[in-house]
């Protein structure tokens, strides 16, 4: 057994704290709703099965988590995905590439929108190798991958002993496949979360520097680079609690919270579907176990386009989007 | 019994209680300085907490650490930084080692 499988029986899950005020009331007293606006991104998580247990996931995704999308699901999801108000589909989980049949939903996928993402942890990458490489190029799907640092120790104490050397190999196979480059259609992309209890830096900044140190050391490209903040749910939630930093954490996110940034959150343009096939206002409420809109429904039972009042539910760690400049 | 409390850093503003103007003069001066300018507020962190560890303030390397990890520094830059603390700091003694040579060589036969 890995030592963090049964953290969350030990701990529970995101609770109020005296200290915070709940998210709902800060939203009340700034007289603000969230309401999704026209979604234009469907998230589909395929399962929390991954070969990584890292210690900032807020799914709690690992090898000891079996759930997996089933084929008839997927099908269910190709209907949804074909509505024309969608332009994107993440494809995500856990880690997507270990789904027997992830290269096939892929494909049914692609020609639905115009941009079909693809997040990947890159070691399973690896291992799939050339094969799932070319088949992703030739689908042209777009590749969002996890380098949290740029420091090696610092990359492996989140991710695993080995993540960052084969993380690195892995961004120069995709660089050497196209992925990435200036005058490819290819595009590779990061996402860099901060390695603890602490707010990530300005986006643009870090990208830049990603750029050049990943330029300078290993020769490796890539177009766009995305930062934020750990939500504080699943095992990143068992760590901030275990190491004494989960209220001075929620503190820090609620401190920083910018009303300006309700307007553009992420969670009013995207639809999350679980692994089951049931909706989510995010992919965070659904570790949460938030249904969409508090109410249990089935990606069969959605009815598009959504009611323009359509509320938004949430929780405190929804402090953690609206920190700052916010999670666009 | 430590002098240092940690909540000192919270409450640092009711320092002004007695003197708010050169209070407020040294808060604004000290926001300017480290602002972005031809240094970025990053590297500034960086040298705040090398300082931090040469003037051994358990306060500024308390927020000096949060603030460069905050600003995207890593373990290992902090690591660095701290060590040209100390080879400035350990240079710094080992130089006068000069002083106490020039005065042994005028004493000595």
């Amino acid at each position: 057994m890995h030592p963090h499988e049964n953290d969350l029986n030990d701990v529970g899950q995101s609770d109020s704290l005296p200290a915070v005020e709940p998210f709902y009331q800060t939203l009340k007293k700034q007289g603000l709703i969230l309401t999704k606006s026209r979604p234009t991104i469907l998230q589909v998580n395929t399962g929390f099965l991954c070969n990584q247990v890292c210690r900032h996931c807020h799914l709690d995704a690992g090898p000891h988590r079996k759930e997996l999308m089933g084929r008839e699901t997927m099908e269910q999801v190709f209907a949804i995905a074909a509505h024309p108000q969608f332009d994107t589909i993440d494809v995500t989980g856990g880690a997507p590439e270990l789904h027997p049949d992830l290269l096939w939903f892929l494909a049914q996928l692609r020609p639905l929108a115009p941009k079909v993402i693809l997040r990947s942890n890159l070691t399973v990458l690896a291992e799939k190798g050339t094969p799932m490489m070319t088949q992703l190029k030739e689908l042209g799907i777009t590749i969002v991958a996890s380098m949290p640092s740029l420091n090696e120790a610092q990359a492996d104490t989140l991710r695993g002993q080995g993540v960052f050397s084969n993380s690195i190999e892995t961004l120069r196979q995709l660089n050497r496949m196209g992925y990435g480059q200036a005058e490819s259609d290819l595009e590779l992309d990061l996402v860099a979360n901060p390695a603890g209890a602490f707010l990530p830096p300005s986006q643009c900044e870090l990208e830049q520097r990603f750029k050049k140190r990943l330029q300078q050391k290993w020769r490796i490209k890539f177009n766009n680079l995305y930062s934020f903040a750990n939500v504080p749910l699943g095992r990143f939630q068992v760590w901030l609690r275990r190491s004494g930093n989960y209220t001075d954490y929620m503190q820090k996110l609620a401190n920083a919270f910018n009303p300006a940034s309700v307007e553009g959150l992420m969670c009013r343009t995207i639809l999350s579907v679980a692994w089951d096939g049931f909706l989510y206002d995010c992919d965070f409420n659904q570790a949460a176990g938030i249904h969409m809109g508090k109410r249990k429904t089935h990606i069969t039972e959605l009815e598009l386009p959504l009611k323009p009042e359509h509320k938004i539910a949430t929780g405190d760690h929804c402090y953690t989007c609206t920190a700052g400049a916010g999670f666009t | 019994m430590s002098y240092f409390k940690e909540d000192h850093l919270a409450k640092f503003a009711e320092i002004g209680k007695e003197a708010p103007e050169l209070a407020q003069k040294f808060f604004d001066y000290y926001q300017n300085v480290f602002a972005e300018g031809e240094l970025s507020e990053r590297e500034k962190a960086l040298i705040a907490l090398a300082v931090a560890h040469t003037v051994q303030c358990p306060y500024c390397i308390d927020a000096y650490t949060r603030a460069c990890l905050e600003k995207g520094s890593n373990t290992a830059e902090m690591t660095e930084a701290v060590h040209v603390a100390t080879a400035i700091k350990g240079g710094s003694a080992l130089v006068h080692g000069m002083q106490m040579r020039d005065i042994a060589a005028k004493l000595s036969m």
